[in-house]
């Protein structure tokens, strides 16, 4: 280091420093010169071919939105259209002063703020000579207003646009999902290029998750115009290729059904066909106008659907989290057997209550006297507590969240559409996890019976209860059965995926809890018998739930009855049918519903009832 | 009778910028093109009077810092390279982290009080800590300093490339690489590395680039095939600079700019609406003003009395001109479409703060051999 440091010469060095830097001055005069001569070429050479270009710069290139792609349900039913809508359009650069016109236009139409906000927005990122809509969804009344005053308005325009259009209302809405006007978040996510002229995109469900198929390719027009802007011929177009259709798994007669079953009542459904894992109804309850969105809802509307203490915006069925209560009894009590914990035989007396050996605490049966001797059968035709109690403290938690996650529970389905939660398995990991408290005995009995943390979307629920169906097969349910490739109409059929197959150790254990579920509808002890199991023409298997309902203390403010109504419990139902030949599994959570088998049972009844005896 | 007039004004300016350690040459020459920058803006903007007084603050306060930097000795600089280059590499590490997404990149640092890209740091950064780290070592440089010079160079530039951001990254890179070329990397060297980059090109087309910015090269080779795109304002910057001709079309009259048939057209593109109203000659002036602004940054390094200032001083006036030959090329559709602006022209407050924060560093190194002695 000191030797090279002896050799360091200020002279020597400087003079290299200086000749490399009159090199780069050299570069920069020899790059600078190919600029100027490019100019040269372009300023000079070229002169005149460009000044003619700028004269008869009126070649305009325009935009072409594609038509979104359609949506049927199973058996051609439209979902989801595209209706002409008129619009008030208006080409920025063909208005002298914006805001005297659009006072003027206010004589005519009426436009909230917001129209003039989202207006402002667009046109800020717009490009030249481009449309920008002012107020979407005309009715005829205003278009002819409009229309016989439009001479007076340079610049201002009305167009018939094809716009998103639900012909069913509110009819399977958390299923679809909806389109709404882009906004900035949006343009993040997509092509400026492939969206140029696109208002619309997927806010929501189905219509976002296939956003890329349904909005299909953008065209290009040129167009010649005159020295104001106005179009006078169109020199030669890319027309834009419309959107895929889709065609979903949900059979809308059966949608129907089910939604009018809630009446009054919020909730969610989800029917699966267990053979493949098509949906066949997704229900949320209560629901709302999709319609609302696509013309741009106003501020009253959205405020009154968001605050609304029945929450209509929420989708129930993907992101509501429920304790799945009872429902879970009939996987412990295969697990029971397939771990050879428990046995057909085994029985337990039940008293109303169970006790921990060293514990003083009470854990509490629903029925205050008691069962009495109960075996597995009879615990889940007469969901048991106890029974349950005892199994769970003899299985354990761990064996019991590693076998519950075989069928499904704690973990996404995967299905294809947006805002699917997790739901909660609890384990020993979960709890160290969360709260870096350890997992106490109590616990494993309270999960035993689907209560404490256990959470479960409906969807979940009814994937499950489809997997039991299918003796231990899950597949990754979903909405769409098939998309179809526009132009050449190619239909490419979704592919129904198995995510587990749980290893069955003897067939024997599934078919005797199978034929407790039978029981809980047929027998006569069965606790769905009375609401659903008499004059059933067909063979159902079932359990009922009730789900201790925790939220109290939060909604404290609300009014008596409704914090009464809100104290009740949530009513759980899952079945599958036919039992021999499962082609339905049903899952239904009635929120405050009280019992299971009162309100969720006939829900479902009424679904399975709609698919295999009217089936058309 | 005025004569002693004027060139008493004109010493009584001299004194106040030697009071100030400002080099009056380049001093006047940047005052010169960024009031000129505003006049072409306000014609650019369509008339927008807010825009150039916006513009026009952002003037004033990079030419504070301009005038604040020039005064801090330049040994303080030096040792103060090291921390600059830590910190700045510290907030890119951050920013993948924390950052704030904008047009699809993450670039941007949010601090509370101000917001800002800490990549524009680096771009002064890292010119002064491969300078600061070559300045104490014997030149021309041997395969030791090349490395550790090439890793110091490498690991900002790589952290905004992935942000993504080329137009920064190359801009930073080049800083780094001139200093190497001052100091004397041999011409072997830069020959075989030249060849080893051409050969690995396709590869870097195929991994490194977004599909956007494949795009944007493939535009430039045919502009027509994305008229939507950037293919667009290839054509229709063409277009106004060619029907500008010799002379021009007058301040305010570009027909291209004022109908607004150029996009961009007070930041990247902003040339373009030059072009189109001063012409050819117009074009000529404002470019042999940029190179006399060049060519006096090199005299000042040339005439350095160390190492450090020499190689500082060096690069970035070279990087300067990198910003001007980048722009022009896209401009007039020689170089593909990538986000650098116009020097002391282009609307936008970032690019104009470094640079002119670039300036003081040269002003500095100017005083610091006049006042050694």
């Amino acid at each position: 280091m000191l030797k090279r440091e002896q050799l360091k010469d200020d002279y020597l060095e400087n003079r290299l420093i200086r000749r490399r830097l009159k090199l780069a001055a050299v570069f920069t005069v020899l790059l600078l010169s190919l600029v100027l001569g490019r100019l040269y070429v372009l300023q000079v050479l070229e002169h005149e071919h460009f000044s003619t270009l700028s004269d008869s710069n009126r070649i305009r290139i325009k935009a072409l939105p594609p038509t979104r792609g359609l949506i049927f349900d199973r058996n051609g039913v439209v979902m989801a259209d595209n209706l002409p809508a008129y619009r008030l359009e208006i080409v920025r650069e063909q208005v002298q002063d914006l805001d005297a016109t659009l006072q003027q236009l206010r004589q005519y139409v009426e436009f909230s703020d917001q129209d003039l906000k989202r207006f402002k927005q667009s046109l800020s990122r717009r490009r030249p000579f481009e449309s920008i809509p002012l107020r979407l969804n005309l009715n005829d009344q205003e278009v002819a207003r409009l229309a016989v005053n439009l001479h007076q308005f340079e610049g201002v325009e009305i167009n018939a646009r094809l716009t998103r259009n639900y012909p069913n209302g509110e009819h399977a809405v958390h299923a679809l999902g909806y389109v709404s006007r882009i906004d900035e978040r949006d343009l993040s996510r997509v092509s400026e290029v492939d969206y140029a002229g696109t208002t619309h995109i997927g806010k929501l469900g189905l219509e976002k998750f296939y956003e890329k198929d349904l909005h299909g390719e953008v065209g290009i027009q040129q167009v010649e115009v005159n020295a104001r802007g106005r179009t006078l011929r169109v020199l030669s177009e890319t027309p834009p290729v419309q959107g895929n259709n889709l065609h979903l798994t949900i059979d809308s007669r059966l949608q129907k059904v089910a939604e009018q079953a809630f009446a009054e009542y919020s909730g969610a459904a989800v029917a699966i066909d267990p053979n493949n894992g098509e949906i066949l109804a997704l229900v949320s309850m209560p629901v709302f106008d999709p319609n609302l969105f696509v013309n741009g809802i106003s501020y009253d509307n959205y405020y009154a659907l968001r605050d609304s203490h029945r929450r209509p915006l929420f989708n129930r069925a993907l992101s509501g989290q429920y304790p799945p209560g009872s429902t879970t009894k009939p996987f412990y009590a295969l697990l029971g057997l397939e771990s050879a914990v428990s046995t057909k035989e085994h029985k337990v007396f039940c008293i109303g209550y169970y006790k921990l050996p060293n514990e003083e605490r009470r854990y509490r049966d629903w029925k205050k006297r008691g069962h009495g001797r109960m075996n597995l059968h009879d615990a889940v035709t007469q969901s048991c507590d106890v029974y349950f109690y005892d199994l769970a403290y003899r299985l354990g938690i761990d064996r019991m969240s590693k076998f519950m996650a075989k069928f499904g529970f704690g973990v996404k389905t995967g299905v294809d559409s947006t805002g699917e939660r997790n739901g909660l398995l609890p384990s020993r990991e979960w709890k160290r996890g969360h709260d870096g408290m350890p997992w106490f005995p109590g616990e494993t009995l309270i999960t035993g019976i689907g209560q404490g943390a256990f959470l479960v979307t409906p969807l979940q629920l009814a994937n499950s209860t489809a997997a039991f169906a299918s003796r231990g097969v899950r597949y990754r349910p979903h909405l769409v059965q098939s998309i179809e490739k526009i132009p050449d109409y190619n239909r490419i059929d979704a592919i129904s995926q198995i995510v587990e197959r749980y290893p069955m150790q003897r067939e024997k254990n599934w078919q005797h809890v199978h034929e407790a579920m039978i029981n809980v509808v047929h027998g006569l002890r069965g606790t769905a018998h009375y609401s659903i199991g008499r004059k059933i023409p067909y063979k159902v298997a079932g359990k009922t739930g009730t789900a201790q309902v925790f939220e109290i203390a939060q909604d404290a403010e609300y009014e008596e009855e409704n914090v009464i109504e809100r104290l009740r419990d949530h009513a759980l139902f899952i079945s599958y049918a036919p039992a021999d030949n499962p082609r339905i599994a049903v899952a239904v959570i009635v929120e405050n519903g009280g019992h299971g088998s009162s309100v969720a049972a006939p829900i479902a009844r009424q679904i399975m009832d709609a698919y295999l005896l009217e089936k058309s | 009778m005025s004569q002693p007039l004027d060139s008493d004004a004109l010493s009584y300016g001299r004194r106040i910028m030697d009071a100030l350690r400002l080099d009056p040459v380049l001093f006047s020459l940047l005052l010169i093109l960024a009031s000129f920058g505003s006049l072409v803006l306000y014609s650019a903007s369509g008339a927008d009077i807010g825009a150039v007084m916006r513009q026009v603050s952002r003037i004033v306060m990079a030419m504070l810092l301009l005038v604040a930097i020039a005064n801090v000795p330049l040994r303080v600089i030096r040792k103060f390279s090291i921390w600059l280059y830590i910190g700045g590499v510290a907030m890119l590490i951050a920013v993948m982290f924390f950052g704030e997404v904008g047009k699809g990149a993450q670039r941007w640092l949010n601090l509370g009080f101000i917001r800002f890209q800490p990549s524009e740091i680096l771009k002064l950064a890292v010119p002064m800590i491969v300078a600061a780290y070559l300045a104490n070592r014997v030149l021309p440089v041997g395969l030791k300093e090349l490395v550790v010079s090439a890793v110091l160079v490498a690991v900002p530039v790589l952290l905004i490339a992935r942000q993504p951001d080329l137009g920064t990254a190359s801009l930073v890179g080049s800083a780094g690489f001139f200093v190497l070329f001052l100091a004397g990397v041999r011409w072997r060297v830069m020959i075989s590395l030249g060849i080893l980059l051409s050969a690995m090109a396709p590869l870097l087309w195929k991994f490194a680039l977004h599909d956007y910015q494949r795009t944007r090269i493939l535009t430039l080779l045919n502009p027509e095939s994305d008229p939507l795109g950037s293919g667009y304002h290839i054509i229709q910057s063409k277009i106004a600079i060619g029907s500008g001709g010799i002379y021009g079309k007058g301040w305010l009259n570009g027909t291209q700019s004022q109908l607004d048939f150029i996009p961009e057209r007070s930041t990247d593109f902003i040339f373009s609406v030059f072009g189109e109203e001063f012409g050819f000659f117009g074009s000529v002036v404002l470019l042999i003003l940029y190179l006399v602004i060049i060519f006096r940054g090199l005299y000042i390094a040339a005439h350095s009395s160390e190492n450090f200032g020499r190689l500082l001083a060096g690069a970035l006036s070279l990087t300067f001109f990198v910003y001007l030959f980048v722009n022009t090329g896209m401009v007039t559709g020689m170089l593909p479409v990538v986000g650098v602006p116009l020097p002391l022209i282009s609307y936008g407050g970032t690019s104009m703060v470094t640079l002119m924060m670039g300036f003081g560093l040269i002003m500095s190194i100017r005083s610091a051999k006049r006042y050694l002695g």
